[in-house]
C-alpha cells in the first residue's frame, strides 16, 4: 500500500501530544526564570546537573522515580479499567507500614532471597486490600471510588499514626519509626557501590517488572480483556457475561497493590523510616504521571523518570538564586497542558491538515501544468511528494 | 453540495457525490449500509471537512467548519444516535450551547419552546427531563432544537429506526408541515415505503458514489431498491413450513419489575420450540424489554420461572446462560451490543474470549481471534475502513448491527433472541439476515423475535405472541391470522371478542 494517507488520518499521536506538553512546560519555566531576571539556560543546566551529572545523582533520580513509576502504573491501570484511583497515598502508607513492621520483626538472619519476596508480597497485599475495599464499596454499595479512596487515605494516615508508636517507634525521636537496618531495606550493597551510595534500590527493578506485567495483563490476558471491557462499556460487558462487580474489585485491588509496592520502595528502600502525620505527596504526583504517560505502562515509566529528574534537579537550582519552586511550576504547567490535551491535539491536527491541503494544492497545480488529468488522491506517495515539490516551485515562479 | 469527496483511512466514504435540494422539498437519500450517507450529512453539518467539493446554499458558496457555522447558515441535524443530555430538561437541552452570555433566561426560552411546539404540533413540555420521556418524544426534542435555532434546512438521519409505526406517522405529518412552510428536509432512511410516503425526490448512492436522482412519484420501491443494491431485491423470505421439535425455552408465569418499579411483565407464559421462530408483537414499551432482559439475565425475575433446555435459568448468571447456548441480539446496539472504543476483533469475541480456542491458560490467542473475526466480517459483509482492526465506533450504524448479528449467529446458539434485528439495515442486508434467521430455524434452532414492525413478524414468525401492558394476550399461528387481528390484540383486544 503506497497510497497517500487521507486528510482524516493526519492526526497527532498521544506521544506527540505528551511531548508538546513537556516542551510547553519547559518554555513556561524559561519565561518564569526570565521574569525574575535570571538566565533560563543556567536554570535548566542546573536541573540536569543536579539530576544526572554523576552516577550518584542518576541513582538518586532513578530512586526517586521508582515510586512515581509504580504509582503512575497504579493510576493508569485503574483508569484503563474505568476507575479513578486517587487513593494511591493511602495505599502507599499501608504498603509501607506493612513492610516496615515486617522489617522490624522478621529475624535479621533470614536469607535475603526469602526476606525480599516476603515483604514484597506483604506490601502488595496490604495495598491490594486497601484498593479492594474501595472496589467493594463501589461494586456493592455504589460508593464512588473517588470518595472512598480519599476517605481510606485518611484511615491509612491515622492507622500509621497509631502503628508507629505501637510497633516500631524510634525511642530517641518519638515521631518517627526506628530506621530499618540496611540488610532489611530494599537497598543492595552492589547497587549502592555502583551508584556512589545513592538511594537506588531493588525497588527500581520491581518497577520495571511491574511495567512489563501491567502491559502484559492489559494487552495479552483474558483478565485484562474483561477488565478493559468493563472499563469501556460496562453495559456491554454485563451483556457479554462478564461479572462487572468482581471486575471492579479485582481492578481496584491490583491498582492498590501497585501503590502498596510504591509504599514499600519508598519507605523501605528510598528512605528507611516512616514519619507520623505525613501524607505522601507521591499519591497525587502519580495522577500527573499517568496523565502525561497517556495511561499506558511505558508512558507512565518515562513520564515518571521525567518528573523524577525535575524533582531531583530542583535542589541544585538554589545555587543560582532561582527559587526551587520553578521546578514545581514546570511540573504544574506540564500537568496543565496534558490535562488540556484536546487543545494540543486540535492544534497539531490543524497544522497537519493545513500543510497537507497546501501540498495537495501544489500537486494539483503541477498536474494541471503538465496537462495530467489524474487527481491528487490517485497518486502514489512518491509521485505525490515529487509533484508537491514541483508544484511549489512552479507556483513561486508565477508569483 | 457538488463533487464532495471524503476519504477515511482505508475507505473512500464519499466519492464525487453531488446532492441538490430545493426549497420546500423533502429529499430522500437512499444507500446501502456504509454507502456514506451519514458522512455526507456530517460534512454538510460541519462535523467533517470534505477533502474536495463545494457547498452552495442559495447559490452562494459557503465554508462550513463547525456545527456552529452550520447553525448560522440555518442547517440543523437530527443524528442517527441522539445527542441529548439525559438528566437535563427539554428546555435546558434545547438552549444548550446557545445560552447567549452568562445568564440565560430559561423562562423566555421555555415560552418560545412552547410556541414552536404548538405551531408544529410537536406536543413537547419544556420542563420534562429527557430520561423520563419516550424515544419518539426525544426525537421531537431534537427537531425542536433545530427549529429553535431557526434552521430551514433540516437533516434527519434515520429518524424512524427507533420509532413505533404510530410515531412514524406523526413524524411524517410533522415533516410535511415543515416542508409546506418552505423548509427543506433531507431524509435518510432505509424504509422505501417512507420515501414513497413523504419524499419528493430521492438521491441514490452506492459505495460512496452517486447512482442517480429519481422522482419518487414515478419510481417504484423495487426500482429504487435495485438501484441502490445493484441487483433485484426480494422483500419476502422464502421459507418452508416449520417443523417444530421439543420446547427449548419455557417461560412459566413470569413477572418482572420495570425500571419504574412497576410490574413490566405480568404472569407471562410462553414456550418456544426447536425449529420455529416465535415473534413477539406489541407496541414498544409494553414489557418486551423487561421480558427479554429477564430471559437473558440482565434483569432479575420477580416471580415465575424460566427453563432453557430443561435447566432452570431463572437466576443463573449471564455467562452460564450464554454457555448453555443462548444468543442475544440486543435492542440497543451502542449501549449493550458493542464496545465502541474497542476494535471489531475484540468485539467479535466479547462473549467467548476466555474459552479454550481463543485463549490458553488465561493468555489470549490473538491470531486465532483475528481469524475468527475476519470470518464473521467476511460472511456478514461488515464494511469498514480497516477491516477487523477498525474501531467499532467508526462503523456505520448498519454495519455495527451486522457485526452484532454476525457474532451472535456464529456463536451457534440453540436459542437466538433477536430484538429488532434489522433496525437500521438496508433492504439487501435485511433480506440476507432474514434468510439467515430462517436457516437457523431450519437447522433446528429456536428463534425468539421481537419486532415493532408487523411486516417483519409476519414475514418471519411461525407463531406470533402478542404482548400488551406486560401480559400475553394470545399466541396464534401466523398462517391462521392476519395483520388486523394482531393489530387489535396489540391494543389489548383479544380476537375471540371480550377485552383481556
Ligand atoms: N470517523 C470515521 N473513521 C473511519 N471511518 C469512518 C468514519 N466514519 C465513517 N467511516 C466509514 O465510512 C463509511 C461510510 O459511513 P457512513 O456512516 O457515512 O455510512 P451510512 O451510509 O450512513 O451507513 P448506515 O446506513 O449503515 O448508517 C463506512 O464504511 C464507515 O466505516
Ligand atoms: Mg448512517
Amino acid at each position: 500500500m503506497n497510497r497517500i494517507r487521507p486528510l482524516e488520518a493526519r492526526k497527532a499521536s498521544p506521544l506527540l501530544v505528551s511531548l508538546s506538553a513537556v516542551v510547553l512546560g519547559i518554555i513556561a519555566g524559561c519565561v518564569f526564570i526570565l521574569l525574575i531576571g535570571k538566565n533560563p539556560f543556567d536554570g535548566f543546566e542546573k536541573i540536569l546537573f543536579g539530576a544526572l551529572s554523576s552516577r550518584r545523582r542518576i541513582g538518586n533520580t532513578l530512586g526517586m522515580s521508582t515510586q512515581l513509576i509504580l504509582i503512575g502504573l497504579s493510576v493508569s491501570f485503574a483508569f484503563k479499567t474505568g476507575l479513578f484511583n486517587i487513593g494511591a497515598s493511602g495505599q502507599m502508607l499501608v504498603g509501607g507500614i506493612a513492610g516496615s513492621i515486617l522489617a522490624y520483626y522478621l529475624p535479621m538472619d533470614m536469607p535475603r532471597v526469602i526476606y525480599i519476596p516476603v515483604i514484597v508480597i506483604a506490601a502488595a497485599a496490604a495495598g491490594g486490600i486497601w484498593g479492594f475495599i474501595s472496589g467493594l464499596l463501589k461494586a456493592k454499595f455504589n460508593v464512588h471510588e473517588v470518595v472512598s479512596t480519599i476517605m481510606l487515605n485518611w484511615i491509612a494516615y491515622w492507622m500509621v499514626y497509631d502503628f508507629i508508636p505501637r510497633f516500631i517507634i524510634d525511642p530517641t525521636i518519638s515521631v518517627k519509626s526506628k530506621p530499618i537496618p540496611l540488610e532489611h531495606t530494599l537497598r543492595a550493597e552492589w547497587l549502592r557501590e555502583a551508584t556512589g551510595f545513592s538511594t537506588l534500590n531493588y525497588g527500581f527493578f520491581i518497577a520495571i517488572i511491574m511495567t512489563v506485567a501491567v502491559w502484559f495483563i492489559l494487552k495479552k490476558t483474558t483478565l485484562g480483556f474483561s477488565l478493559k471491557a468493563v472499563g469501556s462499556n460496562r453495559f456491554c460487558a454485563e451483556y457479554a457475561g462478564i461479572k462487572v462487580s468482581s471486575s471492579i474489585m479485582i481492578s481496584m485491588a491490583i491498582a492498590g497493590a501497585l501503590s502498596g509496592l510504591a509504599g514499600l520502595t519508598y519507605y523501605c528502600g528510598y528512605s528507611e523510616i516512616m514519619e507520623m502525620g505525613k501524607m505522601p505527596n507521591e499519591g497525587f504526583d502519580g495522577i500527573a504521571v499517568a496523565l502525561l504517560g497517556n495511561c499506558s505502562p511505558a508512558g507512565s515509566f518515562f513520564a515518571a523518570i521525567f518528573f523524577g529528574i525535575l524533582k531531583m534537579g530542583r535542589g541544585s537550582l538554589a545555587a543560582t538564586g532561582i527559587p526551587t519552586e520553578i521546578a514545581d511550576t514546570i511540573i504544574a504547567t506540564v500537568i496543565y497542558f496534558t490535562a488540556t490535551n484536546v487543545l494540543l491535539s486540535a492544534f497539531w491536527n490543524g497544522r497537519f491538515q493545513r500543510s497537507f491541503e497546501k501540498k495537495e494544492e501544489a500537486v494539483s497545480y503541477a498536474l494541471k501544468a503538465a496537462g495530467d488529468m489524474r487527481c491528487a488522491s490517485d497518486l502514489s506517495r512518491k509521485e505525490f511528494d515529487e509533484l508537491a515539490k514541483k508544484g511549489r516551485k512552479l507556483m513561486k515562479e508565477v508569483r | 453540495m457538488l463533487g464532495i469527496r471524503k476519504e477515511f483511512p482505508g475507505i473512500i466514504a464519499n466519492d464525487d457525490i453531488t446532492l441538490q435540494v430545493r426549497e420546500g422539498e423533502i429529499h430522500a437519500i437512499l444507500g446501502e449500509n456504509g454507502a456514506g450517507k451519514s458522512t455526507l450529512m456530517s460534512i454538510l453539518f460541519g462535523l467533517y471537512h470534505a477533502d474536495r467539493g463545494v457547498i452552495r446554499i442559495r447559490g452562494k458558496e459557503v465554508s462550513i467548519k463547525s456545527p456552529n457555522d452550520a447553525f448560522s447558515l440555518g442547517i440543523g441535524m437530527v443524528h442517527q444516535h441522539f445527542q441529548l443530555v439525559h438528566n437535563f430538561t427539554v428546555a435546558e437541552n434545547i438552549i444548550l450551547g446557545k445560552e447567549g452570555g452568562f445568564v440565560y433566561d430559561i423562562h423566555r426560552a421555555s415560552k418560545r419552546i412552547k410556541d414552536i411546539s404548538e405551531r408544529y404540533g410537536l406536543s413537547i413540555e419544556p420542563d420534562m427531563v429527557i430520561e423520563d420521556i419516550t424515544v419518539g418524544m426525544q426525537q421531537r426534542v431534537e427537531i425542536l432544537k433545530m427549529l429553535y435555532r431557526d434552521a430551514d434546512i433540516l437533516i434527519f438521519d434515520e429518524p424512524t429506526a427507533v420509532l413505533t409505526p404510530q410515531e412514524i406517522s406523526e413524524l411524517m405529518e410533522i415533516m410535511r408541515g415543515l416542508a409546506a412552510e418552505g423548509k427543506s428536509i433531507i431524509l435518510i432512511t432505509h424504509k422505501l415505503d417512507e420515501i414513497k410516503r413523504v419524499a419528493d425526490r430521492c438521491t441514490v448512492i452506492r459505495r460512496g458514489r452517486l447512482v442517480g436522482v429519481v422522482d419518487v412519484q414515478s419510481t417504484s420501491a423495487s426500482e429504487m431498491a435495485s438501484m441502490m443494491v445493484g441487483r433485484p431485491v426480494s422483500f419476502k423470505v422464502e421459507k418452508a413450513p416449520s417443523n417444530p421439535g421439543p420446547a427449548i425455552l419455557r417461560i412459566e408465569d413470569l413477572s418482572v419489575m420495570s425500571s419504574r418499579h412497576v410490574l413490566g411483565v405480568k404472569n407471562f407464559s410462553l414456550d418456544v420450540h426447536a425449529g420455529e421462530i416465535v415473534g413477539i408483537a406489541g407496541v414498544d414499551g409494553n414489557g418486551q424489554s423487561e421480558l427479554i432482559e429477564a430471559i437473558t439475565g440482565l434483569r432479575h425475575a420477580e416471580s415465575g420461572r424460566i427453563f432453557f433446555k430443561d435447566a432452570d435459568i431463572t437466576s443463573m448468571p449471564i455467562r452460564k446462560r450464554n454457555e448453555l447456548g443462548l444468543g442475544h441480539i440486543p435492542e440497543d446496539r451502542q449501549k449493550r451490543g458493542l464496545i465502541l472504543g474497542a476494535t471489531l476483533t475484540d468485539n467479535m469475541v466479547i462473549k467467548e474470549f476466555y474459552k479454550e480456542g481463543f485463549s490458553h491458560h488465561g493468555i489470549l490467542d490473538y491470531p486465532r481471534i483475528h481469524d475468527y473475526a475476519e470470518r464473521i466480517i467476511e460472511k456478514f459483509d461488515v464494511r469498514s475502513g480497516e477491516g477487523a482492526e477498525s474501531l467499532a465506533g467508526k462503523l456505520s450504524g448498519g454495519n455495527q448491527q451486522k457485526a452484532i448479528i454476525g457474532r451472535e449467529i456464529t456463536g451457534e446458539p440453540d436459542l437466538l433472541i433477536a430484538v429488532q434485528p434489522t433496525r437500521g439495515l438496508d433492504v439487501g442486508a435485511i433480506e440476507f439476515i432474514h434468510t439467515q434467521l430462517v436457516k437457523e430455524r431450519d437447522a433446528g434452532k429456536a428463534v425468539l423475535l421481537v419486532s415493532f414492525e408487523l411486516d417483519e413478524i409476519f414475514n418471519l414468525a411461525d407463531r406470533i405472541a402478542v404482548i400488551n401492558a406486560g401480559r400475553l394476550i394470545d399466541v396464534v399461528r401466523t398462517d391462521e391470522t392476519d395483520v388486523d387481528s394482531v393489530g387489535l390484540m396489540m391494543a389489548g383486544i383479544k380476537a375471540s371478542g371480550g377485552e383481556r
